[in-house]
């Protein structure tokens, strides 16, 4: 189980043509991802390597191909246009990797993405990857492994970082989400810890956030409601010079300072397992799996494996409490729908 | 990108909001002239003469003098420019004034604070308008929300005018001044959709006695990535107020931000960039800048980076730390032997290497016959580095 993509995603990328569209296009489809299409305007009838169908127009590639997924490599210029493109088209999601997108473009075409119910991860992202089974953007593939723990963040080779640290550990991914750290994008941390929550696939996330915005204060107060995975966290940028940040109006509006320590708190308050060392991020998921396991819908009494590290949580008994909450009404309310079926055996070392 | 106080006043009139009567001025005896011009124009001997530099708090630190008569315009003039205004935004070592604005004095009945800024949660431009104008507005904003008006905008509409003026009546300021705070209100948002704005703040946006609204302030930072369908924003830069290695790191296609520590940073991507800056602080050491050559680094900027690092007298030690995705790891170590060979290097090096090609890139550090430390991994790479910026050996 997966969210977003898995091995069925049919993928089109705008741009296929491009110095990085050709190269990363390659790189997708090496890694098993089906790109069905690739769209240039003007080189319509072409191959991609003689196998890959080029386009001149999205619509016409969905039309032909069944493309439902699009990954965009168009230059920031052009880019509003292609996204809005490929949601005309009918495509269900769009992974924008493209930076440098003006922010008036993307308030425009966010809306216009809103009133279709068109889903987008970027811009200015890594994209989605569900291992050993499709690849959309531009992640390393080889290291990722297959798994239960969910990734999600505001970073490119940060998220690679973490993702290495888990493998490394033994700890596979169920999806692996760079939501790009652009001030207007689509999906953000609740979107995909309310994705990750459902997935019966993934038993625990790995949230990294950055300095700037209020997405992590947002997201502290949807874990505290609404989930009851265990999720682990690093907040980049706890020395990053002030002043770099937009004026005052920016921080009013979120609500937030937009610093490292007031996230961080947030998120302990909430019961996130958050560590201050970026190279202890696996270790840190490692552990809050171990003291608090995925809820399972059949009871199966199961203890944490002899050896792992102690429970270490700043914000245990908030947590716990707002876990136990939870778990009192979640059986009888909603039975299935946010529960794991069962653990991976995979899982752990 | 960042405009100077006058510049965004120039926009702010361009669009149809009243600002004072005002000059820019180079030098002392361009305040004079600019002085005796506005008191001539305004018939008002008042004058106002504020340095202009990128950042707020200028009044507290010295840098704006209401004055009286062309003579101590003059005084005042001599005594701001080539200052050092170091305000809350400037950082310790300030920054040296080098333009004045002079503009008329005005009879102010009331200072409010107008804004236009992106709002990251709800997707849309947001328009904010506030009674207490010349303050902290993040005081306010935490002091007394509700004192804060805001209105999110349809960009497919733009700001309509009962949208403006439910701001503005909020306010219950009466007439004349509610009609024409609402057509300023409209005017900001004209300006930050037409300049591609990242930011317009008026404070204090102030109603005179006469009931006129005009903005005696104007904070406008410019949307970079709007940057090429605006071709006449160059020459709006001011490269003094611009670190000379910060702005030599942008031409070359890569951000370097300096610090104050002794550890030089060179890193792909902003989100590794900042955790290792706070891993080498995690480990008891201080970074000495920020720097993300970017995803597609060549090795001519992997060589350029090093050289602008370098370029820091108090770095003691380098730590490259590199997770290989699109930059790849042979890539970066070509870029580290040139620049090692070309320039060469006073200080300890410690390289950090995943990813993409990694072998192929640790074997041409190793074989290149230069003194490099080797990180294991990120934490390991850290601790050497720090411990090696102390003179210990690592």
């Amino acid at each position: 189980m997966s969210i977003l993509v898995d091995k069925n995603t049919r993928v089109v990328i705008q741009g296929i043509t491009g110095g990085a569209g050709s190269f990363h296009a390659r790189q997708m489809i090496a890694y098993g991802t089906q790109v069905v299409a690739g769209v240039t305007p003007g080189k319509g009838g072409s191959k991609f390597d003689d196998r890959v169908p080029v386009f001149d127009t999205v619509a016409r590639a969905v039309a032909e191909t069944g493309a439902d997924t699009s990954c965009i490599f168009v230059p920031p210029a052009f880019c509003a246009d292609a996204i809005a493109e490929a949601a005309a088209a009918g495509v269900r999601l769009v992974v924008v990797i493209t930076e440098g997108i003006p922010t008036l473009d993307m308030i425009a075409v966010r809306r216009l993405l809103d009133e279709k119910g068109v889903r987008m991860v970027g811009p200015n992202c890594p994209g989605v990857l569900t291992p050993g089974e499709c690849k959309v953007g531009i992640a390393p593939g080889y290291v990722h492994r297959p798994g239960r723990v969910g990734v999600v963040s505001r970073s490119g080779t940060l998220t690679y970082e973490a993702v290495w640290q888990l493998s490394a550990l033994g700890i596979g991914q169920s999806t692996c989400i760079g939501i790009g750290g652009d001030p207007v994008g689509g999906i953000d941390f609740v979107d995909a810890l309310t994705l990750f929550e459902a997935d019966r696939g993934t038993d625990a996330v790995v949230l990294i956030g950055e300095i700037g915005g209020a997405a992590e204060e947002r997201a502290a107060a949807f874990i505290r409601e609404h989930v009851r995975k265990p999720v682990a966290a690093f907040i980049a940028g706890v020395t990053a010079p002030p002043g770099k940040r937009m004026g005052h109006a920016g921080a009013i509006i979120s609500g937030s300072s937009g610093k490292a320590a007031d996230k961080i708190e947030a998120l302990r308050a909430a019961g996130v397992a958050v560590t201050a060392n970026p190279a202890e991020i696996g270790v840190t998921l490692r552990a809050a799996l171990a003291a608090r396991p995925a809820p399972r819908r059949h009871v199966e009494v199961r203890r944490a494996p002899a050896g792992r590290p102690a429970p270490k949580r700043a914000a245990a008994p908030g947590r716990s409490a707002a876990g136990k909450t939870a778990t009192r009404k979640g059986p009888a309310k909603k039975p299935a729908l946010s529960r794991p079926k069962k653990r991976s055996g995979k899982r752990g070392r | 990108m960042k405009l100077h106080e006058h510049q965004g006043k120039d926009l702010l009139r361009k669009a149809g909001v009243p600002v004072p009567v005002g000059r820019v001025a180079f030098s002392v005896e361009e305040a004079e002239a600019a002085a005796r011009a506005v008191i001539e124009e305004t018939k008002n001997e008042t004058v106002v003469v504020k340095a202009q530099i990128h950042a707020g708090g200028r009044g507290k630190g010295g840098g704006v003098k209401v004055v009286r008569g062309v003579a101590e315009a003059r005084a005042a003039a001599e005594k701001i420019l080539g200052m050092t205004l170091v305000t809350h935004q400037t950082g310790p070592e300030g920054k040296v004034v080098r333009r004045l604005l002079v503009e008329q004095g005005l009879d102010i009945a009331r200072e409010l604070y107008a804004s236009v800024v992106p709002d990251r949660e709800r997707r849309r431009v947001v328009v904010m308008l506030s009674s207490e104008g010349g303050m902290e507005i993040e005081e306010v904003a935490r002091r007394s929300p509700e004192k804060i008006l805001t209105r999110a905008i349809d960009p497919a509409y733009g700001m309509r005018p009962f949208e403006a003026r439910d701001l503005a009546y909020g306010l219950g300021l009466g007439e004349p001044a509610t009609g024409k705070l609402a057509r300023v209100l409209q005017a900001l948002y004209r300006v930050f959709v037409a300049e591609d704005c990242a930011l317009v703040e008026v404070n204090p946006l102030v109603v005179l006695r006469s009931g006129d609204v005009l903005a005696l302030d104007a904070k406008v930072n410019l949307d970079d990535n709007a940057a090429y369908r605006h071709k006449d924003r160059e020459a709006l830069a001011d490269p003094t107020e611009e670190d000379p290695a910060e702005a030599a790191a942008r031409a070359a296609g890569f951000s370097y931000i300096r610090m104050h520590g002794d550890i030089g940073c060179m890193v792909n991507g902003a989100g590794l960039a900042m955790a290792t800056m706070d891993i080498l602080k995690h480990h008891g050491g201080e970074p000495a800048n920020f720097l993300d050559v970017g995803g597609g680094a060549s090795k001519d900027q992997v060589a350029l980076a090093f050289k602008v690092i370098l370029s820091d007298p108090s770095v003691k030690a380098i730590f490259v730390n590199i997770f290989g995705g699109i930059l790849k790891c042979d890539v970066l170590a070509e870029g580290v032997i040139a620049a090692v060979q070309e320039a060469g290097i006073r200080v300890p090096l410690v390289v950090r290497l995943e990813g993409t090609n990694v072998e192929r890139g640790r074997q041409l550090l190793a074989d290149s016959g230069l003194s490099i430390v080797v990180g294991q991994d990120m934490d390991d790479g850290a601790r050497k580095a720090v411990a090696l910026a102390r003179g210990q050996g690592a």
